[in-house]
């Protein structure tokens, strides 16, 4: 009897789960977040507001906003409430792509010989362009997100809800996308499938040609005119099926055409000069990544009008370093002003953001931009770096990024300034769901993070 | 820091000096038109006059250079110096890359270079393949961008190598990896003969690519729709190198296989080749000096590899004795180590083989520069020439002689008395720098204590 009442309950439940997406369609779920403070970043400050959000968007923010009477009320006093956050260069939501990007680690822990072997299997020889070595065109983050990346508790509970995921394989790595960091299914938490398509200048994933960053540039350059052929091809073939051809289809190539834009990375000005060129060659919009010595790079930037993401794991001295060693006035410079990117690169109209990649925590991306700020970088420029310019940068700032009317509801909520060491993030809104702080195990760096668990994923 | 001060200083003062300067009654060694007592006067860049009496104009400024030396600035034809790539070996013919992308003009070499008076230098693609990726020539222009340090007036070339290098087979990333040496991946050639069948098939290659193109043109031209060719990276630089719109510079050691390559370049119709180390060249110097090609060697260095023994250092007098256009090179990659001293390389042809002084510095100034086809412009001290000068102290091809300044188009890129006289400034800097992060270091060690 108890065995068949627990089955009922449960087949209830499992009917209702089926029924919910049906009746979002039909009602209308209003929440409203009274008597915080808002910070829209599109707007000034409202020192005490009201975010009012329909079926997950934004449907209206202001100091006086009427809230229908079945509203869900969260009350914001003592709360500010942000835009989420976005993770400008991330590989959540790609639990592989996480692990592709540690192979070393991966090869150390098994045997040395085995693990060479394997890899060496894995590896194919490339003898040229025409191999397509590393190449992964094809490949797109949208399709492989995962809810299961035990890191996206994680990232919530620093108050990101956005990252701009890309796939790392080889050095033609894929399209990233942006996704959302929660939703129901994979699919819910993809906003923009073609974000820009990931490039490297190191050898991966194969050997032989190309092996330097000079041979990989003109694998770029040769895959791109291949790709230009490939079009005038099929457009040709379009025209005149009879006497031209049909070309064969070619998924690479296919890739490359469908490329908004290209991330490359430019840690110094002598590498962002060559990217810059490249990109002009490529005929295609560029992202510079994995920028380091941004502050000597504003001017330039702001001519060619190009966006960076700064590699925000400031330099240090190697923890290993031979205490004897001197280090070259160069590199003490760099150290020294590399924290000052963010405040030189606003002041001169860059857009730029930041990114998780390297970092050992979500967090610490927080905690290196509130170095800038000691360093002069105003609060309100870290904030619009990691929320609207972000949106800006991959074209989806119509969505996300602030706290303005038909926007997503990706929305933080913090007991203080986001930048303070001593502020917790009390909850965050993705689509309007709202999603609760997780415990965090303390953990080495790097390992990953606990199970995500649904029962915290509130249901409107 | 240094790169902001420099960039400050490029955007105050332009690349081409607008200043007139007069370097006045010292010995000018004009290496084409005599050596003499006089003066040179520099204007917008250019060697505006030069001779015994020359007019100086109101408001120049001057340099004494009474009891110095000026010679035209110092041409390394084969350098690898400032690059982040040189050798893209995993193929036997890699004429798709390109070195000039990835000049660093952070390189210290640079500097290094020019404070021993070399003006401009041909950076090369190493010698791992067959046919290797296309070089660059540029100018020290410290302080320049990338695109600011190249000599864009030089004519393009193109890498080629034979012998030990290029017939290597072993994996592309020097590492034994199993598995990946496995006969279907190791490189082809693995003979002194296939390195000839890999140039042979490439420029065979090349002409079947160059004659499609032209059937295309031909074709379209006649009003047919028509797909264009897919273009080829590694084709057209051979193709260029065919139609004689490129330089191809051979690095070889051995007579027989100098031989060879001239017997290839006699079938292909190439000319105007420059044979780099070409250690073995006094042995077939009449061959080289016949089909116009030329020579850039090394002074007395050697047996540093099996076929680098048969070396003599009457090599580049014997060469030169028999028409050949020679030039001495330093061959430097990771610091401007010989390149810095290439006066004293030039001393040594007059004690080994009795050339003339003269000879000798024509073997690092003028006879480079034509090997790379920039002689219009630079090379020698002529009126209409760009002002590329180095002051000596004593006689330049003295192993005391010191380089005192540098002129690169008419602006002085290097001053040893300045560079002394700065050096405090920037030990003290660098001192403030170095207490500040210990500073900081000790602050944040509480939290940071962590074994690695």
């Amino acid at each position: 009897m108890r065995k068949k009442c627990v089955a009922a309950i449960a087949a209830a439940l499992l009917i209702a789960g089926f029924l919910i997406p049906a009746a979002l369609a039909e009602t209308v779920n209003w929440t409203a977040i009274r008597d915080a403070r808002i910070v829209p970043v599109n707007g000034p400050v409202i020192e005490k507001g009201t975010v009012l959000i329909r079926n997950g968007v934004i449907a209206a923010v202001g100091a006086q906003v009427d809230v229908p009477a079945s509203a869900w009320i969260i009350d914001g006093n003592g709360l500010t409430v942000y835009p989420g956050l976005i993770d400008g260069l991330s590989s959540w939501g790609l639990p592989q792509a996480a692990q592709t990007q540690a192979p070393a680690a991966a090869a150390r822990a098994a045997q040395p010989q085995q693990a060479q072997q394997q890899q060496a299997q894995q590896q194919t020889r490339s003898w040229g362009p025409r191999d397509r070595p590393g190449t992964f065109s094809w490949v797109r983050a949208a399709d492989q997100v995962q809810l299961s990346d035990a890191r996206l508790g994680q990232a919530r509970n620093a108050g990101f809800t956005t990252a701009v995921t890309f796939p790392r394989q080889g050095i033609v790595a894929g399209h990233g996308s942006v996704i959302n960091l929660g939703g129901r299914t994979a699919g819910d938490m993809v906003v923009a499938p073609d974000a820009g398509l990931f490039l490297a200048l190191r050898p991966s994933g194969y050997t032989g040609f190309p092996s330097t960053p000079m041979g990989i540039m003109a694998y770029f350059r040769q895959l791109w005119l291949d790709a230009a052929h490939y079009r005038e091809a099929l457009a040709l073939y379009a025209a005149d099926p009879v006497n031209i051809a049909r070309p064969a289809y070619d998924r690479a190539l296919e890739g490359v055409l469908g490329a908004k834009r290209v991330l490359l990375p430019a840690p110094d000005p002598v590498q962002m000069e060559r990217m810059l060129q490249l990109a002009a060659d490529l005929k295609t919009p560029a992202v510079l990544y994995g920028v380091v010595r941004g502050y000597e790079m504003a001017a330039r930037l702001k001519q060619a009008g190009t966006p960076v993401i700064l590699n925000v794991r400031w330099p240090v001295r190697d923890r290993d370093a031979d205490p004897e060693e001197e280090e070259s006035f160069r590199e003490l410079k760099i150290r020294d002003l590399a924290p000052t990117s963010p405040k030189v690169l606003s002041e001169a109209g860059v857009k730029w953001t930041v990114s998780s990649d390297g970092m050992d925590t979500p967090r610490a991306v927080l905690r290196a931009l509130k170095q800038s700020i000691d360093r002069g970088l105003k609060r309100e420029d870290a904030l619009r770096a990691l929320t609207l310019t972000a949106a800006e940068i991959y074209g989806v700032a119509d969505r996300l990024g602030s706290i303005e009317r038909g926007k997503i509801a990706n929305l933080v909520l913090a007991d203080g300034d986001l930048f303070n060491d001593s502020t917790r993030v009390r909850m965050v809104f993705i689509d309007g769901v709202r999603y609760l702080p997780e415990p965090e195990a303390p953990q080495a760096p790097g390992a990953a993070g606990r199970a995500p668990s649904l029962s915290e994923e509130e249901e409107q | 820091m240094r790169h902001a001060i420099l960039t400050a200083m490029l955007l105050a003062a332009p690349l081409v000096s607008a200043e007139v300067t007069v370097i006045q009654n010292g010995t000018i060694y004009t290496v084409t038109k005599g050596t003499f007592r006089g003066s040179i006067v520099i204007r917008d860049g250019k060697i505006a006059d030069v001779g015994e009496k020359v007019m100086t104009p109101g408001g120049a400024r001057v340099i004494d250079a009474t009891g110095k030396h000026v010679i035209p600035g110092i041409i390394d034809a084969h350098t690898h110096i400032a690059l982040d790539s040189i050798n893209e070996s995993s193929v036997s013919v890699s004429s798709m890359v390109s070195v000039a992308e990835m000049l660093n003009p952070e390189s210290i070499s640079i500097y290094q270079a020019l404070a021993g008076g070399v003006t401009a230098c041909n950076s090369m693609h190493g010698s791992a393949n067959s046919i290797g990726g296309q070089n660059v020539v540029f100018k020290m222009r410290w302080g320049a961008d990338a695109r600011g340090l190249i000599f864009d007036k030089a004519k393009p070339s193109l890498k080629m190598a034979l012998g030990e290098n290029p017939k290597r087979q072993g994996s592309p990333q020097g590492l034994q990896i199993p598995g990946l040496s496995s006969p279907q991946n190791l490189r082809y050639p693995g003979t002194r003969l296939g390195v000839e069948d890999v140039i042979r098939d490439a420029f065979t290659r090349a002409r079947a690519y160059q004659r499609e193109w032209k059937d295309y043109e031909a074709r379209r031209a006649r009003g047919e729709k028509l797909l264009p060719p897919k273009r080829d990276l590694e084709l057209e630089p051979l193709v260029e190198v065919l139609e004689g719109r490129r330089l191809v510079h051979a690095h070889c050691y051995r007579a027989d296989e100098i031989l060879m390559l001239i017997r290839v370049f006699d079938d292909f119709n190439i000319r105007g080749v420059t044979f780099q180390h070409v250690l073995e060249g006094y042995k077939v110097a009449k061959e080289i000096a016949e089909r116009g090609h030329y020579a850039s060697t090394f002074s007395d260095w050697w047996s540093y590899k099996v076929e680098a023994y048969d070396a003599i250092p009457y090599n580049a007098a014997i060469m030169h004795r028999k028409g050949v256009l020679v030039s001495l090179n330093s061959d430097d990659a990771g610091g401007a180590e010989l390149m810095r001293r290439l006066n004293t390389e030039a001393a040594k042809v007059v004690k080994y083989g009795g050339l003339s002084e003269n000879e000798a510095l024509a073997m690092i100034t003028i006879n480079p520069a034509k090997q790379l086809a920039i002689d219009q412009w630079v090379g020698s001290i002529e009126t209409g020439k760009d002002a590329d000068l180095v002051i000596y102290d004593k006689h330049p091809l003295s192993s005391y002689a010191r380089v005192e300044k540098v002129f690169i188009d008419g602006r002085q890129y290097f001053d040893r008395d300045e560079d002394l006289s700065r050096r405090p400034k920037f030990e003290a800097e660098k001192e403030g720098l170095r207490k500040k992060m210990l500073d900081q270091q000790k602050q944040a060690a509480p939290q940071n204590r962590r074994p690695s």
